[in-house]
């Protein structure tokens, strides 16, 4: 089933400009419940109340304000709020492609999927220089009266775009110190690094499941038929106690031996 | 000023007790709905059968099923299903930290120290760092389940949230026709993309270009609006007196994140468990965390600090300028 796009764009770095079409990248798999009355089972309306009078307001009456103090608002009308909207555009302009280390995980946040909007050879081409290159686009535009910024990144021969935070959102850890104390134990220091290495597995972590959400579906589903709600328990292992090195030695046993003695920890 | 969430990190046998602090801070401006008279508006819930307000207590979750009937799940239910095990974050796989895929990544946390952990804590730090690797987990937390990465930076160990794989899409769904088909894109074509891309090389991002231009704007608006003195109502502070001025918390978590993770060197351990919940953050120390902080700090955040400390005529000031004044205030 062929998704459809959200929005169209024409991508613009320095003179040249490829036309595109973005698409989530991502699905929302959550679990969604209503909030019900519980008398009768109906679900029950939001309304916007003023606290003083009781009376739900209308949405066209009602106005905006930002809290500049307790109790204090500045009211902002439609124009005020038009003139903060950014200018609509169909460009996204590329300023410029930096090494992907310099783009901090934090800063990213939802991802698009580029695909090519008619023909598709401009698209396969920057694809293909981009990939080859070893760098990320910076890039900035305006979507639905929102600004964006954005990474343009290669995706398996195509083009995605992750949108990216604003700096002053993610707090640097330039700002930390890191907690110290006694130089660690070299002995202790060699077992951790040993277990993390002994731990270490495949980087697919596509078999990591919401199993959580899996439960909550089985409940659904049985109380839907009347059953009674079975919880079938989670098992995990209890973290033994002793001195830190002797935790590590055993830790390093067990991992070494496949984990198959995990039930008797 | 409280962690986000306390738990364990177990890691073979090892355990870490740690406190979970938001590595991002809300930004923006939030606005509130107002009624026309300047009085902030509350949400309530109607019950559209009775045509009555309904209080919390009477509300319940419901999942509704295909035939419009609901199925009712009480919050000991949900609970329930997410037994005490569960909510520790148990690293039993690590991953080349370079594999971790940019579009999977979700959320950030800071990991700090709680109780008497903080050699275990540097020990995990320090072996995932010299390793290049980092831990990969799933743990619940608040009714949902979580797929997490833990990382190690300077010592200083990150939770990021991931999104699991069937929340990524697959691009040959979507319809996206498949990488490189068939003989790709003529050769002259891509050197011309390859030379439009080392025209534009650059050797790193610029924070100054990571701004919300949005928020900048709506600044300015409310900046005239409120040095006019225009539309600027006075309300009675609402009765729970507890709304949340957005700008000043940024300090707050900073202050709450560095002394737990000081509290951590000071001891040896959080003394009790409670490191991080002991420092308000609050208090006669905000010149000494401006001291600390200007270091890095964008125009943005700078622009919030001197709003906090009142700093007259902010909003006309350079960087520079405001370093100056905060400095001044300090």
């Amino acid at each position: 089933m062929a998704a459809r796009a959200i929005w169209k764009a024409v991508l613009r770095l320095g003179e040249a400009s490829v036309p595109v079409k973005l698409y989530s990248a991502v699905e929302d798999r959550g679990v969604h419940f209503r909030l019900l009355h519980a008398e009768d089972r109906v679900p029950v309306e939001q309304k916007m109340v003023h606290p003083g009078t009781g009376e739900p307001v209308p949405y066209e009456e009602t106005r905006r304000g930002w809290e500049a103090e307790p109790g204090t608002f500045v009211v902002l009308d439609d124009e005020d709020l038009a003139a903060a909207e950014p200018e609509a555009s169909r460009e996204v302009e590329i300023t410029r492609f930096v090494p992907p280390e310099t783009i901090d995980h934090r800063w990213y946040d939802r991802p698009y999927f580029l695909g090519p909007d008619g023909d598709a050879t401009a698209y396969a081409a920057l694809a293909r220089a981009l990939a080859a290159s070893g760098r990320e686009g910076v890039a900035r535009w305006t979507m639905r009266k929102k600004s964006y910024l954005g990474a343009l990144v290669p995706e398996d021969g195509r083009l995605a775009l992750v949108t990216l935070r604003p700096a002053a959102e993610v707090i640097s850890a330039r700002e930390l110190d890191a907690p110290s104390g006694r130089k660690l134990d070299e002995r202790e220091r060699k077992m951790a690094r040993q277990l993390v290495a002994a731990l270490a597995g495949d980087d697919d972590l596509s078999a990591f499941r919401d199993e959580y959400r899996d439960r909550v579906l089985e409940l659904v589903a049985a109380k839907a038929e009347g059953k009674a709600a079975e919880v079938k328990p989670i098992r995990r292992r209890k973290a033994s106690k002793g001195s830190l090195a002797d935790v590590l030695e055993a830790s390093l046993e067990q991992a070494k031996g496949g984990g198959k003695r995990r039930k008797s920890a | 000023m409280r962690p986000f969430w306390s738990g364990t990190i177990s890691f073979g046998l090892v355990s870490v007790p740690v406190a979970l602090w938001p590595a991002n801070r809300s930004g923006g401006l939030s606005l509130r709905m107002l009624a026309p008279d300047g009085t902030p508006l509350e949400r309530r819930f109607v019950c559209p059968k009775e045509g009555r307000e309904v209080p919390r207590e009477e509300i319940v979750r419901g999942y509704e099923l295909d035939d419009g009937r609901y199925v009712v799940l009480e919050d000991e239910e949900l609970e329930a299903l997410a037994p005490e095990r569960s909510r520790d974050i148990d690293l039993r796989r690590f991953v080349d930290r370079d594999a971790l895929d940019p579009a999977f990544f979700r959320r950030a946390y800071f990991l700090t120290p709680a109780g008497d952990s903080a050699k275990a804590y540097r020990l995990l730090a320090a072996a995932m760092e010299e390793e290049g690797k980092a831990g990969v987990a799933t743990f619940v937390m608040r009714g949902k389940e979580y797929l997490v990465a833990i990382l190690a930076e300077d010592g200083i160990l990150r939770a990021e949230t991931l999104r699991f794989a069937d929340e990524v899409r697959d691009p040959e769904a979507i319809g996206l026709p498949a990488a490189d088909e068939g003989k790709g894109p003529p050769a002259k074509d891509v050197k011309r993309f390859a030379a439009a891309i080392r025209e534009l090389h650059a050797s790193g991002i610029d924070r100054a270009e990571l701004v919300d231009r949005d928020a900048e704007r709506l600044r300015e608006v409310l900046e005239a609006k409120a040095e006019a003195g225009e539309d600027v109502v006075e309300v009675e502070p609402a009765a729970e007196g507890g709304r949340v001025v957005p700008i000043g918390d940024h300090v707050d978590l900073m202050a709450a994140i560095k002394a737990s993770l000081e509290g951590a060197r000071a001891g040896g351990g959080g003394r009790g468990g409670g490191g991080p919940r002991r420092e308000s953050g609050k208090g006669g120390r905000a010149a000494e965390r401006l001291a600390d902080l200007t270091a890095d700090l964008t125009k943005d955040e700078l622009y919030a600090r001197a709003r906090e400390a009142g700093v007259p005529g902010r909003s006309g000031m350079t960087k520079a300028q405001l370093l100056r004044a905060l400095g001044a205030q300090g």
